[in-house]
């Protein structure tokens, strides 16, 4: 399991070797003279675990893989072979049961699973052969084939987009049962081969299937009349996944590339992950107890037995004589028959009832859970889920609290707040009460009371309308003839001659993060207006209530690791322009450093507000240069191989020498008590760390609006910024700090005794690290002293009240969680989290805990449990957790403790019976 | 993946059903009631000083008296004991147990005297006891077929498995079969009165109402369909170590006659120790206020036929009364006495504690 999540992260390496080559329609291309059919598998999709002839050996061998079953079946044999006190029936009836229960439901589920695939196998689709429309079960697509596929419909396979019914050539979908995201994504045919989908002679060279949803690299080669074949670059975009479903597109036509189990969702096929509860480890701790209790009580009878027979008269006196076939056996076999014969005695000692008890309360006790009315959240009509039963109690035992930021201690509900142009700070109060929207505040930088020129407010506007990928809503009255009435629109606009707040609230914008959405809603109040992107148009209506055309050239797509995105359009009047918007700290380096400054104490006092901070930057190109860019792009886009590092290398390339237009301050309310619950939390001595890839200044807000560093907090910052000191290496620096950390927090801390009156005497520290210092500290491997860096980081952490570590990858996320997971004394972690990327940590800690948020649902499904609202786990940790733990600690010791008490009499009664296995109960009673 | 797809269909699956069972009510709000919401009423006790001081005095007080009630009971039980045997030389059953032989035709009997210093009141029972016997072995005691010994005529001439190695004798089946048949309790014992001038009563001995009423006539039935109990089990064999067939143990009553007599079921009914005593007789009280045995000497005339000291037993004739709680039984008393005696110590011993150690202000009160 493990090997397969990390081979999902590691996606990237997991490069395989080779790629396929599909012909488009099966139709043999005039370059490849030799045409061999390829073997692909076909596209059944199979679940199911078992099949009606394999059921019942496969699933008893599965279960009596469980050492406990098979413990029981191994007494249960022993009973039925050697000559035992006790009959077979009273340990062969509960195993029978607890093993035709399990078999049942585990039997209904897979039966379940085969109607699913069935329905997913069964489906009719629509295949075009020889111009010929087919319908076929979905099951024996082959690759290669060109299939059709209506609106509303799931695509039966991964397929090449290859036509579409809208004119720009795209395509919206939505992969909500793929990761979760529910929003529209928008995918492109390959170009030119729009027209002619009947008569297209192409093959497509790609990669050997690889579960990264968002990779794929291939390459078209079209034939035309011997011509020499045209090669087009495919990338995620054209390519669209099974189990996406085709939205506002009336039909499109693709080719299959990768079928059944070698689509990219049959290879993201995660079993629920295996989570063991510390109770039931440490249930097996006692069992191992008991078990050799229970050897070296047999072993005690067996050889007290043979002492007491040894006496003469005792083994065999006239009134009790032996059969003659016991007389007979072996003398060493009759002791070890009745070793095995004390163990089935004695075998009550660890109950069959046990393991199911234990299972029925813990799946009884889950549904209190899903019953309690404070979970339950009027607005989204749902309480909490509980995905998993076996972790109850782990709830109770919680020492570690990971969180996610974004989402999950604040609301991922973002306003506009304000914007800073040219070093001047310009704050929306009432877009109805001035036309011109904009009003100076009464914040420090007003001593400079000089408003930016007017060129440069709408040039930083136009940047904002511009440089994002959000599309707008078509709403259902427009669905048809959306061209009039955009231009309805429009012209009511114009008329109106200002514009007006409620069509603004109408315009609906869907876009993948919310931040843009935010974006463009504040430039509209502002009086720029996105109007939308049609075949490579984007529209703005300016204050003017004049519509700007700019066309689209590029759009340099954002990604986690250069933090910006840009796009590079046209202007009707011929100018080139690009625009950029990132995070502060990878825009900065890319501009003219005089324009900086004026910038960067905004930013960072926007940041220390708890405002989310964008830069945004514009430059002209030049005809030669956008040439070189865009061949450069184009390039780079048609690598099979490596083709993001060559991008990258593009983009970076394009993007420097920028000029900074100004920033933007974006606010992201905090959850409802999110305060209250991390102060509740902190209170029960749960250390919570908040985990986010949020700059460290917005998260460091958060975390004192979240009251997790408090005003005495002593902050410890481990970053990149304090790491940079003139005439040091950073390894240095890291070392020094890092000890002088440790001295503080460790070595000085008082002694664990007094930490009952820790609340009033002793100093709080709060600890900051970022994601390249954390790496950093983890991956110095080469280094001698790495175990002292990855032991004084955690040493650290431990001492400190509350941990903030920002700019985080998901997988650094979980690699946190591991690490604490796996320290000393291996406290129980909890992860809670919202989005996709906090799935890694919450299948990494011990508990996992969904927020059915606004980023879709990933979270919730690979969640142990989900709750609405934040503010819920408080009471899911300090109420249920507490009192499942209880109980349930309760339930096993007393168990342990009957059957001990069970057992010891009989035990006991051996020495009076001349240890002949007699048991004084009647059967009834085990 | 598919699981998602799985996942959402099951959802999916969930939702209509439910909405469809609960019809309109399309609110998924939880019910509001005391059991879902856990809070239903429970009570937890929670030590302290002033719920667990008072709680051992009185536990204390409650258990001295029923101890010294039961010791007392016990104590008025009266119980005669006397081992006969024959290990030492000078007892009189020396040399009947020294010679003894399985095949002897001739019963040797021996006589032993003993004298009750108090009288016995109301019903005297009569025991036969004996140590180091084993009735409780694995071996012995599942030696015996209940199908047999309940009548069932299959199991007469085909006994179970179990009764290995006294099962057949030859080719003819054995009635009854098993370890713990054939071990059956033969010694005689008639009990004589001597009286100050010497001359001998003998105790009327009732050997009825020794049993079990459920052994008795429920688990115990002579074969059916032949009233003539030598017919019935005429395809039988005696069990090699008896002397007379199984028809033959109370040829005078055909009430207590083959597997229903009593004494066969008494002996049945295996012990759970190696030392232990079956009832033997019972002397009813006689009535008027004479005692049922008045203080004096006694003879009891034992007819030797059960050979222990083979392996190392011992043979016993016990007299006693019983009251409402039983036989002689002074552990009970004890135990009771004892808990009770220290509860009331440690009520007092805490209760110092807790006067001279509790610095606590009265307001204050931590309930932990």
């Amino acid at each position: 399991m493990l090997r397969r999540r990390l081979n999902r992260w590691f996606g990237g390496e997991d490069r395989r070797v080779g790629s396929r080559t599909i012909y488009v329609g099966h139709r043999p291309c005039p370059a490849n003279e030799v045409f061999i059919p390829p073997k692909f598998c076909d596209n059944r999709i199979v679940s199911s675990k078992y099949t009606v002839w394999n059921f019942l050996p496969k699933n008893l061998f599965e279960q009596f893989r469980r050492i406990a079953n098979f413990y029981f079946l191994i007494i249960f044999l022993v009973q039925v072979i050697v000559d035992t006190p006790t009959s077979p029936v009273t340990s062969g009836l509960p195993l029978f049961f607890v093993i035709t229960v399990t078999a049942i439901k585990q039997g209904y589920e897979d039966w379940l699973r085969h109607k699913a695939d069935n329905e997913v196998n069964k489906y009719r689709v629509t295949v075009l052969e020889d111009g010929r429309r087919i319908q076929k079960e979905s099951e024996k697509i082959k690759v290669g084939d060109v299939l059709e596929v209506e609106e509303d419909e799931t695509f039966p396979c991964d397929l090449i987009l290859l036509q579409s019914s809208r004119d720009d050539g795209t395509c919206f979908v939505t992969t909500a049962s793929l990761d979760g995201e529910s929003n529209h994504k928008t995918h492109y045919t390959v170009p030119d081969t729009e027209r002619d989908v009947e008569s297209l002679n192409a093959t497509i060279e790609c990669e050997q299937p690889q579960p990264d949803l968002y990779k794929f690299v291939g390459r078209m080669h079209i034939y035309k009349n011997n011509e020499e074949p045209s090669l087009r670059s495919l990338g995620p975009e054209n390519l669209l996944l099974k189990g996406a479903t085709l939205k506002n597109t009336q039909s499109i036509c693709g080719v299959a590339v990768y079928t059944g189990m070698e689509t990219k969702m049959a290879l993201n096929y995660q079993g629920k992950s295996q989570k063991r509860s510390v109770v039931e480890k440490s249930i097996n701790a006692f069992l191992l107890v008991y078990l050799c209790i229970l050897v070296s009580k047999a072993l005690v009878c067996t050889t007290l037995k043979y002492v007491w027979q040894s006496k003469p008269g005792q083994d065999e006196p006239w009134y009790n004589e032996k059969t003659k076939k016991e007389k007979e056996t072996n003398l060493y076999l009759n002791m070890f028959t009745d070793f095995l014969s004390f163990m089935v005695l004695f075998n009550f000692i660890i109950p069959v009832s046990m393991y199911v008890t234990v299972e029925m309360q813990k799946f009884l006790g889950s549904f209190f859970i899903s019953w309690d009315k404070d979970f339950f959240d009027s607005e989204i009509e749902e309480g909490a889920l509980v995905n998993t039963s076996d972790l109850n109690e782990e709830l109770g035992q919680v020492e570690y609290v990971f969180t996610d930021k974004t989402g999950t201690l604040t609301q991922n509900n973002m306003e506009f707040i304000e914007c800073c142009i040219d070093g001047h700070q310009y704050k929306y109060r009432d877009a109805s009460s001035e036309v011109d929207g904009f009003c100076v505040t009464d914040g420090p930088m007003n001593t400079v009371q000089q408003k930016a020129g007017r060129e440069k407010e709408e040039l930083f506007l136009r940047a904002l309308c511009l440089c994002h990928t959000v599309q707008v809503k078509e709403s259902t009255e427009q669905g048809h003839g959306q061209e009039d009435g955009r231009i309805d629109q429009v012209d009511g606009l114009m008329v109106d001659g200002q514009v007006v707040p409620p069509l603004q609230e109408q315009r609906g914008f869907i876009a993948s993060s919310p931040d843009e959405i935010a974006l463009v809603q504040g430039a509209m109040r502002y009086g720029f207006t996105f109007l939308g992107l049609e075949s490579k148009t984007m529209k703005i209506l300016n204050r003017t209530n004049d519509v700007e055309m700019y066309e689209l050239l590029h759009v340099l797509n954002f990604d986690p690791v250069r933090r910006r995105m840009s796009v590079i359009v046209r202007s009707i009047s011929g100018e080139t322009l690009l625009f950029c918007k990132g995070a502060d700290s990878s825009i900065f380096p890319r501009v003219k450093q005089e324009e900086v400054e004026k910038i960067r104490m905004h930013v960072e006092r926007n940041a220390t507000d708890g405002y989310r901070t964008l830069c945004v930057a514009y430059k002209h190109l030049t005809a030669e240069e956008y040439d070189q860019v865009d061949s450069g792009l184009r390039e780079a886009r048609l690598a099979l191989q490596d083709r993001e590092e060559k991008l990258m290398a593009v983009y970076n390339q394009v993007e420097t020498g920028m000029n900074l237009i100004g920033a933007t301050a974006v606010e992201d309310r905090l959850q409802e008590e999110a305060a209250e619950t991390m102060e509740a939390l902190q209170g029960a001595g749960i250390k919570v760390w908040v985990l986010t890839g949020d700059k460290m200044e917005t998260a460091k807000s958060t975390c004192y609006a979240c009251r997790l560093f408090k005003r005495n907090t002593e902050l410890l910052e481990l970053t990149v910024r304090t790491l940079e000191s003139p005439g040091k290496r950073r390894e240095d620096r890291l070392h020094d700090l890092l000890l002088e950390y440790h001295k503080k927090t460790v070595q000085d801390a008082p002694p664990a005794k007094t930490r009952v009156a820790r609340n009033w005497s002793s100093q709080d520290y709060g600890f900051i690290v970022d994601g390249a210092t954390l790496s950093m500290v983890l991956n110095s491997s080469s280094e001698n002293n790495l175990h002292d860096y990855k032991d004084l980081f955690l040493q650290i952490c431990q001492n400190c009240t509350s941990v903030l570590c920002c700019r985080m990858a998901p997988l650094q996320k979980a690699q946190i969680v591991k690490m604490v997971k796996n320290s000393k004394g291996s406290p129980i972690t909890l992860s809670i989290g919202d989005g996709a990327n906090d799935v890694s940590m919450i299948l990494e800690a011990h508990v996992g805990i969904g927020i059915k948020g606004k980023e879709g649902r990933q979270a919730v499904r690979n969640s142990d449990y989900a709750i609405p609202k934040l503010k819920h786990l408080k009471k899911l940790l300090l109420a249920h957790g507490h009192l499942y733990y209880v109980r349930i600690a309760h339930l096993v010791q007393y168990f342990f403790y009957k059957n001990l008490c069970f057992i010891l009499p009989q035990f006991l009664y051996q020495f009076f019976c001349g240890c002949s296995q007699q048991s004084f109960r009647t059967a009834h009673f085990h | 993946m598919m699981a998602s797809s799985y996942n959402a269909k099951e959802e999916d699956g969930h939702h209509s059903g439910a909405s469809s069972g609960t019809g309109v009510s399309k609110n998924k709000k939880p019910d509001n009631t005391a059991f879902k919401q856990q809070r239903l009423p429970a009570w937890q006790p929670i030590l302290t000083a002033g719920s667990v001081l008072p709680a051992f005095f009185v536990i204390g007080l409650i258990f001295i008296p029923i101890g010294i009630g039961l010791y007392v009971t016990s104590n008025n039980i009266k119980e005669f004991e006397i081992d006969y045997t024959g290990v030492s030389s000078d007892s009189p059953c020396y040399n009947c147990a020294k010679n003894f032989t399985w095949n002897t035709t001739e019963p040797c009997v021996c006589t032993v005297n003993f004298t009750l210093a108090q009288p016995f009141e109301s019903n005297v029972f009569m025991y036969y006891g004996l140590s180091n016997f084993y009735q409780n072995h694995r071996r012995y005691v599942k030696s015996r077929d209940d199908r047999q010994l309940n009548g069932d005529l299959s199991a007469l001439t085909d006994p179970s498995k179990e009764c290995e190695p006294y099962r057949k004798s030859g080719d003819v089946s054995i009635a009854p079969c098993g370890a713990i048949a054939n071990s059956l309790f033969n010694d005689t014992l008639v009990l004589y009165y001597v009286d100050s001038n010497n001359s001998k009563t003998e105790v009327p001995l009732v050997k009825k109402g020794i049993a079990w009423w459920t052994d008795k006539h429920v688990k115990f039935r002579n074969p059916a369909g032949n009233s003539n109990l030598t017919l019935a089990f005429q395809d039988t064999a005696k069990p090699v170590n008896w002397a007379k067939p199984v028809y033959e143990l109370d040829p005078s009553d055909p009430d207590n006659n083959g597997f229903i007599n009593e004494d066969f079921i008494v002996w049945m009914r295996t012990a759970a120790l190696p030392t232990f005593r079956k009832l033997y007789r019972i002397i009813q009280k006689k009535s008027g206020a004479t005692p049922t045995l008045p203080n004096g000497n006694y003879m009891l005339n034992i007819t030797y036929n059960y050979p222990v000291l083979s392996f190392d037993g011992r043979k016993r004739m016990i007299l006693s009364t019983i009251s409402w709680m039983g036989g002689k039984n002074p552990f009970l008393g004890i135990a009771y006495i004892t808990v009770g005696s220290i509860c009331f110590f440690l009520g007092v011993v805490l209760l110092i504690i807790h006067h001279k150690y509790d610095n606590r202000n009265t307001s204050a009160d931590i309930p932990s």
